[in-house]
């Protein structure tokens, strides 16, 4: 084979892995079952770095994302340096929202975890609700890394005005501030180095025929308010506590959100954004405490990106089957719904002419299952779940950090297989 | 009952936490008999751990029911001259496995279970395997639940089961484990005698272990 015919059917590839996934997301039935792949620590151990090696060698963990791609050839992939390899951005920061391997005595090979904690009090929803950004800058960021605890003495410049804007400038010498500036630029520039290297291997992988899944990501309203503002606990407290102030904070992020997740997927020149939900499923709230408190603001957010061109991936954490019937009021053929756990023949029953599925072969059946086992059970996903097209393969929330290789290599093969 | 205890479990129940401790906090003003009130936050408990199995009520009710009682037993119990002791339903030793550090679940779990009269002895997140070892011997509980959100709680759990066997531990003893991604597989590849996907499941699966 010449290297221009070589050239030009790796080009051909790419285009219709993408097509694959659109005619997938647009509700048509493509020519075959597409996949993606999305992964956070599975990539690194399939070339045997530990996740502590995963989070702070960006040449390494290229390598491995390249090696798990060209295995497994999925129509798209999630370039896992944004999902994992922020350790030496996070050793300058001080960061202290994470556990990580290696860090405070967690073993050099388990993932990282979020520390749920109030990161913003019951008092300060005022704070937040007048100046969102000037709480970020001076009360959050400090807060969540230590390097960054002096950005708590910026000028409140709401009402530094004129002359006192040019006195304002004294601030940033103070020798505490500088230090935290310096720590900005010194992040800054380690994160350079690593959207270096993955910028280099996104060409690479697109020279070989690869699309990249998404360029970005978004929030739920509630999400954000929960995980990241006021913890679980103190916003489940919140529902009975500060339920006007819940539901104005809920208001203001349906607002606030968007805006980050779609400059960053145009920025990417891409068209689909990757939503991680955490609060939404059965069990957690009530059908009442869901319509009021968690879909209305994230369907607000979903049609903001929708409208801005962009296909939402949303993943649905948890089993959200008696949710179904709520979600399903998005414009068809413009989002993806990413489920977990949830029943997916109902699924397909409640969202068919809607949303196109993706998931969900059990993390358990990756990790514990047999390559035949995971074979019978995508079979069937596709049978059932990917009659009329509308489906794309997928484990439950990517695939887990301890599945066997074997399933996995089941998985993508089988795919390949399931050609309408 | 009085028409203030009356009131009182209603209040909780109903979710009126403002209303109920301020009424809990005048009852013992006016020399109400700690003991007693205790007994009626018990029993809106109960009302509360219905409702939640019922499908009414989820964990935000959970989470302030939790927190009325707590600041109700707060101001209560120094009034209290002595233990009250009483029977339980059976003792259960609880936490979230090694390497997980999440404790949502285990939290709603060891509340409904201290809700259906069970002592709970909680070991807390990232429990190593030795503490749950040390703590059965300590304890006899019947049961043991292993809870864990992350996918690398298999692993732990499946490492505990083992050890709780080796320690020569296992014999009259239920394990239980649950999580976000426990399933059928899971149990089998733990070693576990049960999961559970909500805190009823372990509340179902204790009581049917307790010996009649």
């Amino acid at each position: 084979m010449s290297m221009g015919s070589t050239v030009s059917s790796r080009s051909e590839l790419y285009g219709q892995r993408q097509r694959r996934l659109i005619d997938a997301i647009e509700l048509r039935e493509p020519d075959r079952l597409p996949t993606i792949l999305f992964s956070h620590f599975w990539v690194a151990r399939y070339s045997g770095m530990t996740c502590r090696e995963a989070m702070y060698d960006y040449e390494g963990l290229a390598a491995a994302m390249r090696k798990a791609v060209l295995d497994l050839e999925p129509d798209a992939f999630q370039p896992v340096h944004s999902l994992v390899a922020f350790g030496p951005t996070m050793d300058i920061l001080d960061y202290r929202q994470l556990e990580w391997p290696g860090h405070k005595g967690l073993p050099e090979d388990v993932g990282f975890q979020y520390l749920d904690a109030p990161y913003m009090m019951a008092e300060e929803y005022d704070d937040y609700l007048l100046d969102p950004t000037g709480f970020m800058l001076r009360t959050y960021l400090p807060r969540i890394a230590g390097r960054l605890e002096p950005l708590s003495q910026l000028p409140q410049y709401p009402g530094v005005l004129h002359t006192r804007i040019i006195q304002s400038m004294e601030t940033y010498a103070r020798p505490e501030v500088r230090r935290a500036l310096e720590g900005l630029i010194e992040a800054g520039e380690e994160m350079q180095k690593m959207r270096a290297v993955q910028s280099r291997l996104i060409e690479e992988l697109k020279d070989l025929g690869f699309p990249v899944a998404s360029h970005g990501t978004s929030h739920a309203p509630f999400d954000v308010a929960a995980d990241y503002l006021r913890g679980s606990k103190g916003a489940m407290l919140d529902l009975f506590r500060n339920k006007d102030k819940l539901l104005n904070l809920l208001d203001r992020l349906a607002t606030l959100i968007p805006p980050a997740g779609i400059t960053a997927v145009k920025a990417g020149g891409g068209n689909m954004i990757f939503i991680p939900l955490h609060w939404g499923l059965d069990g957690f709230m009530s059908p009442k405490q869901f319509t009021t408190f968690f879909w209305p603001q994230f369907q607000k957010v979903l049609l903001t990106i929708i409208e801005a061109g962009i296909y939402p991936h949303v993943l649905w954490e948890g089993d959200c089957t008696s949710r179904l019937d709520v979600i399903k009021d998005v414009p068809p053929g413009k989002c993806v719904y990413f489920f977990e756990r949830t029943d997916m023949f109902k699924a397909k029953q409640t969202l068919r002419g809607t949303v196109c599925i993706r998931g969900n072969v059990p993390a358990s059946m990756l990790i514990a299952g047999t390559p035949d086992e995971v074979r019978e059970h995508c079979k069937k996903l596709f049978e059932v779940v990917g009659d009329g097209g509308g489906f794309i393969l997928d484990a439950g929330v990517g695939v887990p950090d301890e599945a066997k290789p074997e399933n996995v290599l089941a998985m993508y093969q089988l795919a390949k297989q399931c050609v309408y | 009952m009085d028409a203030r205890g009356k009131q009182l479990v209603q209040q909780i129940a109903e979710m009126q936490e403002e209303e109920a401790v301020k009424l809990a906090r005048e009852m013992l003003d006016a020399g109400y008999d700690p003991i007693q009130l205790l007994a009626h936050c018990r029993e809106a408990m109960e009302i509360v751990g219905k409702r939640y199995e019922e499908g009414e009520y989820f964990l935000p009710e959970l989470m302030l029911a939790g927190e009325m009682l707590k600041a109700i037993g707060d101001m209560a119990k120094p009034l209290i001259k002595q233990d009250a002791g009483g029977a339980t339903a059976g003792t259960v030793v609880i936490g979230t496995v090694e390497g997980d550090l999440h404790d949502i679940g285990k939290n709603i779990v060891t509340f409904m279970l201290e809700i259906n009269g069970f002592r709970v002895v909680d070991l807390g997140i990232d429990v190593p395997i030795r503490d749950f070892v040390d703590s059965i011997k300590e304890h006899k509980p019947q049961v043991v639940g292993l809870s864990g959100f992350l996918t690398l709680a298999f692993d732990a759990m499946k490492k505990t089961v083992e050890a709780i066997q080796e320690a020569g531990l296992r014999n009259n003893l239920k394990i239980m484990i649950g999580g976000g991604q426990v399933d059928e597989t899971v149990r089998n590849y733990t070693g576990a005698d049960a999961f559970g996907l909500n805190a009823m499941d372990a509340v179902s699966l204790c009581k049917q272990w307790m010996p009649a």
